[in-house]
């Protein structure tokens, strides 16, 4: 009963056991193990730690499993071990241009050095459910889905097992010309959202770190909103990249840098409609996505709302959503957010018993109301 | 029509033949309210909204055992995009399809309309993302219907003014609203404005499809279509100081592609169909006329 929420000691411990009974599922059917879904729902897993904000697969496959694949909640597991964790070093910025590309394409030229590279991606499948998989049992070789395409794009060269290997960033060659307004490092210490309050206006960097741990459906739906004309502005993938780059740190005591791993990122830079800049120059803009993983569709998001949240530098209306700095950034975590709109489900007698008892006296000092159909336990009978 | 060669559990052309039928019907009336925009119960198809669902749409919904279709992205018959739908009606077909612009009856388009003059017995399909031209100055759909239904245009009119007092040019290059029949304000779909021209008085039915938007809208042949201007700005379209690196093309729209760290810019025909009928300028390139897979990029950088 929901009147045991309050005190219900016993009530929440059978809800905990039913939940994972439930979790578990039909015990009848092996269970699936944290190597599985860091290895076959890969995609789940850089979500997860995208927006849980820690690159660790085994942690996020973990999380996965625990919520029984309810991202949201798995994104918030990993945050609230993520912050019991002590901090070491501040690495060095990672080096993209560096990044060992194994997919790497750009919507703005045909062909570039390097070329187009597709690796792995869903674009150009059909999305025709292959019912091949759903007898797929054991350990067996994988095989192209009959549902993708079958020819090949010649524009670029694509061996079978494509070697990584590094790129120019198409970015770079415009910004040389003068025809894009340039990103340069500052040198300044960067923001930390998840060390400091949040104020605004904030700092780009802060900015970008609140877009990064943002909700992917959110960032997708404000992204898509400027596209339908809500803020506008003009967006081309000039450069979507997928690899492989070194993380480095430099100890105090050692003073150099050195590597301690790699992680696997997605960066997708946007070439935005160009504006006039303050010394009256006329240059194109541009938007940053950046995440863990394979994430293309959250980079692609993030560098739409980076680009829309730029709207005062450029001196344009804000008027939409995508552009109210305060608004996107104050909303856009996931676990702030689902954890407010549950609360809901917490218990509110007090309050509204309050409200009750005022609205019950208002219309009895109002004489347009209704009379009150008297309620059975007060009949006295 | 063989069976054999349609995928198995699919009717040909993907949609069921009550889904093809109310397409046509959006399509008739489209045809008959030339650039006026109508709402069609749009379908989910197997590739993203955004891809060309509406296109594809349209292109099953007219489709027949005996069309000859090219698929275009870009002008080209090679970009990723256009392989893909193309073997999807392949598959879904059986139909034969074509690189060359003058053998298609059925020409399905992202972006671009071909170099070579099409003809009457010949079908444009256009994929449209954003069908409505007034949305990038008022973003509600109840009033642009109703700015559409009373041509009230002034506000399209002002907003090229005002990239002329900011830039000195009227600063739409893709995408540039067009006067349809002297009536609507159509959005001729991303095509660059050095397309637009090509509208006009066309021989061929221009079809134009929005899936996510779930909106048809066409100019039947020989419509008078023109591009708005102003009297002192008149509308021009884009020119190239250089010329196709590889057929020499000084008339055709050019990409640039860039051929190396340093950037060195080079520039080829985005129709490549227009571009191997040309041929290449030089004896020096050499030009595989009958291999469809050697694009003019692969012959650019074996040249070099």
């Amino acid at each position: 009963m929901y009147v045991a929420v309050k005190g219900g000691e016993q009530a929440i411990t059978n809800a905990h056991q039913l939940l994972a009974k439930r979790r578990r599922g039909d015990t009848s059917v092996a269970a699936l193990s944290v190597k599985q879904i860091s290895e076959q729902l890969s995609l789940a897993v850089d979500r997860v730690m995208t927006e849980g904000s820690i690159y660790d697969r085994e942690l996020a496959a973990l999380a996965i499993k625990q919520s029984a694949g309810d991202l949201v909640e798995a994104i918030f597991l990993l945050r609230a071990y993520r912050t019991t964790l002590s901090r070491f070093y501040t690495s060095e910025p990672i080096n993209t241009t560096q990044m060992q590309v194994e997919r790497r394409i750009s919507a703005t030229f045909k062909d570039l050095p390097g070329g187009q590279v597709l690796g792995s991606t869903f674009d150009y499948t059909h999305r025709l459910l292959d019912f091949k998989l759903l007898a797929e049992d054991g350990i067996a070789t994988p095989s192209a889905s009959v549902a993708a395409t079958t020819e090949q794009t010649s524009a670029s060269e694509q061996a079978s097992e494509p070697e990584p290997e590094k790129m120019t960033r198409v970015l770079k060659m415009l910004e040389r010309e003068g025809l894009l307004v340039e990103e340069t490092d500052d040198d300044s210490t960067p923001a930390d959202v998840t060390q400091d309050p949040p104020t605004y206006p904030c700092d780009r960097s802060a900015r970008l770190q609140s877009l990064v741990r943002g909700d992917e459906g959110f960032l997708l739906a404000l992204g898509y909103s400027t596209q339908r004309g809500y803020g506008r502005n003009h967006p081309f993938a000039g450069e979507i990249r997928t690899g492989e780059v070194d993380v480095a740190i430099t100890p105090d005591e050692l003073g150099f840098s050195i590597d301690i791993g790699t992680i696997q990122v997605t960066e997708c830079e946007m070439i935005n409609g160009f504006s006039k800049l303050e010394d009256n120059d006329v240059k194109f803009t541009r938007g940053y996505g950046l995440a863990f993983g394979q994430s293309e569709r959250k980079t692609l998001s993030m560098g739409l709302v980076d680009r829309a949240l730029q709207a005062e530098r450029y001196d344009e209306e804000r008027i939409s959503p995508a552009q109210q700095e305060e608004f996107v950034l104050s909303h856009c975590d996931n676990v702030e957010a689902s954890g407010f709109v549950s609360h809901l489900k917490l218990p509110h007698y007090v309050d509204f018993q309050a409200e009750l008892e005022l609205l019950r006296r208002l219309r009895k000092e109002n004489p347009t109301s209704a009379k009150p159909v008297t309620p059975v336990q007060e009949k006295g009978e | 029509m063989s069976a054999a060669t349609i995928r198995d559990g699919y009717n040909f052309a993907y949609l069921d033949e009550q889904t093809k039928r109310m397409i046509r019907r959006a399509l008739l009336k489209a045809v008959a309210i030339p650039g006026y925009q109508v709402p069609f119960g749009g379908r989910e198809m197997p590739m993203p909204y955004g891809w060309g669902t509406g296109g594809m749409q349209v292109t099953a919904a007219v489709i027949g055992a005996d069309d000859v279709l090219k698929v275009i992205d870009q002008g080209a018959d090679d970009t990723t995009n256009a392989v893909s739908i193309r073997a999807f009606f392949k598959d879904l077909t059986g139909v034969e399809t074509t690189e060359k612009t003058r053998e298609a009856s059925l020409i399905q388009t992202r972006h671009r309309i071909p170099e070579a003059a099409l003809q009457e017995d010949q079908i444009l399909v256009y994929q449209v993302p954003i069908p409505e031209p007034l949305r990038f100055i008022e973003p509600s759909e109840v009033e642009t219907r109703k700015m559409h239904a009373l041509e009230d245009y002034g506000v399209m009119h002002v907003k090229l003014y005002e990239d002329i007092a900011h830039f000195g040019h009227i600063a739409t290059t893709y995408a540039y609203p067009v006067m349809v029949n002297g009536r609507y304000i159509m959005d001729p779909s991303p095509i660059p404005k050095f397309d637009n021209p090509k509208m006009h008085q066309m021989p061929a039915l221009q079809l134009f499809g929005a899936g996510r938007e779930k909106r048809i809208y066409a100019i039947p042949p020989y419509t008078d279509v023109k591009s708005l201007d102003f009297e002192d700005h008149p509308f021009e379209i884009q020119q190239w100081d250089e010329s196709c690196a590889i057929c020499g093309s000084h008339e055709s729209f050019l990409d640039e592609v860039i051929m190396d760290d340093l950037g060195t810019r080079s520039f080829i025909c985005s129709d490549t169909d227009f571009c191997r009928e040309r041929g290449p300028i030089e004896e020096s390139i050499n030009m595989p006329v009958d291999t469809p897979i050697d694009t003019p990029i692969d012959i650019l950088r074996e040249t070099l």
